[in-house]
């Protein structure tokens, strides 16, 4: 069986916590994109999409255990660790951060940082790197003239194409996006969105794109996976996802979030998430649910196939599929 | 939802505000004339009793600074605020402090906007502390009814709690019964659910709608065009210091006469992933508010500047250029 | 409607316990706090309970000059014959007192510099630092030389001396811990209320700064009691009292060294330096414990560990 070109089989990622606790932040989180695919990772803090990227790279700190295996191109990178991620790690699969427009070094140039990735891994150096910079800033929309300035010198929404540009210094094959528009305007928002789109769809790069805004999700990417206290509850095709959900989080979640085109009231979800330093038995969903029944309290879901490239994990679904007849 | 009957509470007219730019030594030396940022340049719009009104718009806009200045954490350089018929701008300090009882701000990090050496009760009760009301029974009490009111039930489990006990969303619920004790006629909300998780930030909508409709004027900053859209009774969109556009929310939404209204309204994200909106991506970003274009300050960016939109400024005016409409744009081109 | 809802569910911490330690807290959890918390504690201990302790006057002279160390004088005489023990026991109160006399003006006079001028900047802020940068540039020793010259030697003097040399670093610190803590959210929002600057002061920005001023003044503590052995050691000390200090300087102009009496020199310099020590080390650990980021344990990224799987191995 062909694998796709990222794919994650079950990843778990433990916190030490004092007192010989841990925190359970990630809790069987399995992924498969494609090529030139753009799959969203949604989810409210806390809910591990940010640990689950960091630990696809390997940038989790000693007091971070990770169990599963990473698939890069059918290569597991994660099978001894950092030995096997580090040489994949921004050259392969690279990331832009939440806040990476501070994440420049203020007394360095662009063009410099730009270039950094491409002599660590040694793909190239000199002039050619220098060209390369170039072409990088003009492939963001920046003017390869500017490679000269330095970050304080480029405003919020240039900054985050040049830390774009950075993470494609090395021509990775997947790029993952944590919040990269969260904190700027909407209409800067929308250029970086057309060009993370454009970037995906040109260069067949793979795009996962975390974030907790839904709209943003259901407009740029074509899947996604909904995120709750470390588990996917749903994923599939945003359009299912919106249109026919699974999972009550999902549903909430969308009813919760106010929409330029509707007038329908909006919900907040009462109660917060479930603490993930100890056990949590049944759904970890059930104290915020809606249409919680019987089983919900003691037995936890498995996520399970509800149609095509569907799944969600609720014991709603066997009760519906049993009435309606699965397909 | 209610709203257009109340009567006027705060109008403000034509409010500047102005920051120097720092010259630095050389500049100082040289005498180079002062820069100044122009962050406000003549604002004017009404909140009536039992109204909110969206102060919308991209960082830069100066959104948040008329919001300071209308409750004069900032001193305006010119134009008046009117509060019940009272100029803000020109009263002495301690009559300020007694009107500043009446309109409250509510900030937009919940994080941060609570002391965390203070319980909830001792900060919910400090403006009853600061401005001497009521005795330490009256205190509690009044503190007890405010966190009811937000929804932070029952009050005692509450009370006792230091902030980093409770939730974003609680923090902030918090803050709004904090703001409540003292009864104010107006509440200025500064992003107020920005860095709140989306789930819990209808709830705290949901508060601020209810205030409203008990009469509370509320003026709301925010740069989520879906969450003014959805609460606001009227909505103003400000750009570059300007407000460009104004009028019932639902008009402004549905019916954009200013091109940058368009523009960001077509940039909002969806929900629904079929609904696809063709985008119009203005290129590049806001300027800085230290060098204003000439004429019309949006021309620059505008996709559908005319010659004349280099050379004259537009005021706000309606249909058939009527000034006093309801919904009202700044733009030569507009209702054509 | 959603806004009645309660917003209850479920609290995150239980009552009562506090999430971020405080001084108090992180000065217990830390090692090497609580062993200089310790040695502090023993010596501020014997000082106290010296004139119990010591019989009789500590200066008299008991046995032969420069005696060595044995069963009776367990550490040997003094230049003139009084008994070390004795000596270095009942110096210990002077030089502690001194300590954290001198501290304490310090922090009295660093901590309300600092405080205003950070507080209301503008002109209060350039004309206190102003003055705060004079008092830097002064070389202490002349300063001590010219006053105790003027003013004579006295205890009082020593400790206003000190406490007069050292506040500049206190303020220093001070004014930027209340610059920071002035711009926080929670404090704008209680002036917007219409607090004044007193409660401003008081109630929001003490509480914030209180913490890292203790901590600086333990420190400070270190550097007075090292100041007066040196003070006193030149000459300048006040001659009516025995101090650590006196001690070393009674050694010198008694010739200590010719006569290879070590026991009349290193007792007080270890003693001095011993305390020094454990200031330092107690001041250290507050100062780190309330500036996470001095932490730099963040930096050590990528040494996550691999576990093995959870279920025994996949079938393929």
């Amino acid at each position: 069986m062909s694998r796709a070109l990222l794919e994650v089989e079950d990843l778990h990622v433990w916190f030490d916590l004092p007192n010989r606790r841990e925190l359970h932040a990630v809790q069987g989180v399995s992924l498969s994109v494609d090529a030139g695919a753009r799959i969203g990772l949604v989810g409210e803090s806390g809910c591990g999409k940010t640990t689950t990227i960091l630990a696809l790279m390997g940038l989790l700190p000693p007091t971070a255990s990770v169990c599963g295996r990473v698939f890069l191109e059918g290569e597991d990178i994660l099978a001894s660790g950092e030995r096997t991620v580090a040489p994949h790690r921004w050259k392969d699969i690279a990331m832009v951060f939440q806040g990476a427009m501070n994440a420049f070094n203020p007394v360095r140039r662009i063009g410099d940082q730009i270039a950094e990735p491409m002599e660590l891994h040694g793909t190239a150096d000199g002039a050619d790197a220098t060209a390369r910079v170039r072409e990088l800033l003009d492939v963001v929309g920046i003017a390869p003239a500017r490679a000269k300035s330095f970050p304080h010198e480029l405003s919020g929404g240039m900054r985050q194409r040049a830390a774009i540009a950075m993470a494609l210094a090395t021509s990775p094959k997947v790029l993952l996006a944590d919040e990269p528009t969260t904190a700027l305007d909407v209409m800067v928002q929308a250029q970086i969105l057309e060009l993370l789109t454009g970037l995906s769809r040109e260069l067949g790069l793979a795009l996962v794109f975390v974030t907790h805004d839904l709209p943003v999700v259901a407009q740029t990417c074509t899947e996604a996976a909904v995120m709750y206290a470390g588990k996917i509850v749903e994923k599939g095709p945003t359009d299912t996802l919106y249109h026919a959900p699974r999972h009550p989080y999902t549903r909430l979640l969308f009813g919760a979030t106010p929409d330029l085109e509707s007038r329908d009231e909006v919900v907040s979800i009462p109660g917060v998430p479930p603490r993930l330093d100890a056990p949590i038995t049944g759904c970890p969903f059930r104290p915020r649910c809606d249409s919680a029944f019987a089983p919900c309290e003691s037995l936890a879901p498995e996520l399970v196939s509800v149609g095509d490239g569907h799944a969600a994990s609720c014991h709603l679904t066997a009760v519906v599929s049993q009435t309606i007849g699965a397909p | 939802m209610s709203g257009a009957n109340g009567t006027a509470l705060l109008e403000v007219e034509n409010l500047e505000v102005r920051y120097p730019v720092p010259r630095g030594l050389s500049g100082a030396v040289l005498r180079q004339p002062h820069s100044f940022v122009h962050a406000v340049s003549g604002v004017s719009f009404t909140v009536r009793r039992g109204e909110m009104v969206a102060l919308v718009g991209e960082s830069g806009c100066g959104k948040t600074t008329t919001a300071h200045a209308i409750l004069r954490l900032v001193e305006p350089d010119a134009g008046a605020v009117l509060f019940d018929g009272i100029d803000v701008t020109t009263l002495p300090h301690r009559e300020l402090r007694r009107l500043r009882r009446r309109m409250q701000i509510i900030y937009q990090d919940p994080y941060e906007s609570l002391d965390p050496r203070f319980r909830v009760e001792a900060t919910v009760a400090e403006p009853l502390t600061v401005h001497r009301i009521g005795t330490r029974h009256e205190r509690h009490n009044a503190v007890e009814r405010a966190l009811e009111q937000v929804g932070l039930s029952p009050p005692g489990l509450f009370s006792e709690r230091f902030p980093h006990e409770l939730s974003g969303g609680q923090r902030q619920r918090v803050a709004i019964a904090a703001s409540l004790v003292l009864e104010p006629d107006l509440l200025v909300a500064d992003e107020p659910v920005s860095m709140l998780d989306v789930s819990v930030r209808a709830g705290i909508l949901a508060i601020l709608d209810e205030l409203r409709d008990r009469g509370l004027a509320v003026l709301m900053i925010t740069h989520d065009l879906s969450t003014a859209a959805r609460f606001a009774d009227r909505i103003c969109v400000m750009y570059l210091g300007r407000i460009v556009e104004e009028g019932p929310a639902l008009e402004v939404i549905g019916n954009p006469q200013h091109p940058y209204t368009k523009a960001l309204l077509s940039v909002v994200p969806r929900r629904d992933p079929r609904q696809r909106v063709t985008a119009q991506i203005l290129r590049g970003e806001t300027p800085n508010p230290i060098v204003i274009p000439s004429g019309c300050r949006f021309h620059p960016r505008c996709p559908i500047a005319i010659d004349e939109c280099l050379i004259s400024d537009p005021d706000l005016r309606g249909p058939a250029g009527a000034s006093s409409a309801p919904h009202r744009a700044a733009c030569l081109l507009a209702g054509r | 409607m959603s806004a009645a809802e309660p917003a209850r569910a479920e609290l995150q911490v239980p009552l009562g316990s506090r999430l971020r330690r405080g001084l108090a807290g992180s000065v217990l959890a830390n090692r090497q706090a609580l062993v200089g918390l310790a040695i502090i504690g023993l010596f501020v201990v014997v000082a106290l309970l010296g004139p119990v302790l010591i019989e009789g006057d500590p200066q008299a002279k008991v046995g032969a000059v420069f005696e060595p160390p044995s069963r009776r004088h367990l550490l040997g005489t003094d230049g003139g014959g009084s008994d070390m023990v004795k000596l270095l026991v009942s110096g210990a109160r002077v030089s502690l007192l001194v300590g954290f006399a001198a501290a304490a003006v310090s922090a009295a006079i660093g901590g309300t510099v600092g405080l205003l001028s950070g507080f209301f900047g503008g002109k209060t802020d350039i004309a206190l630092m102003r003055v705060t940068d004079y008092f830097l540039v002064i070389p202490d020793i002349p300063l001590m030389i010219v006053v105790a010259a003027l003013f004579g030697r006295s205890l009082t003097n020593i400790i206003l001396i000190i406490g007069a040399i050292y506040w500049t670093s206190t303020a220093r610190l001070v004014r930027a811990q209340t610059k920071s803590v002035r711009e926080r959210v929670y404090v704008q929002r209680a002036r917007a209320l219409g607090a004044g600057n007193t409660r401003l002061i008081v109630r929001h920005v003490l509480p914030q700064v209180t913490p890292l001023l203790i901590a600086n003044t333990v420190l400070l503590i270190a550097y007075s009691i090292f100041a007066e052995t040196f003070i006193t050691f030149l000459g300048l000390g006040d001659p009516s009292v025995i101090s650590w200090g006196r001690l070393i300087e009674n050694a010198f102009t008694d010739d200590a060294i010719l006569n290879d009496a070590w026991w009349a020199i290193v007792p007080p310099g270890l003693a001095v330096t011993i305390v020094v020590l454990a200031c330092t080390m107690t001041g250290q650990a507050m100062e780190d414990s309330l500036n996470p980021r001095l932490r730099s344990g963040h930096l050590s990224v990528r040494r996550f560990r691999m576990r093995p799987a959870l279920f025994g191995s996949d079938a393929e």
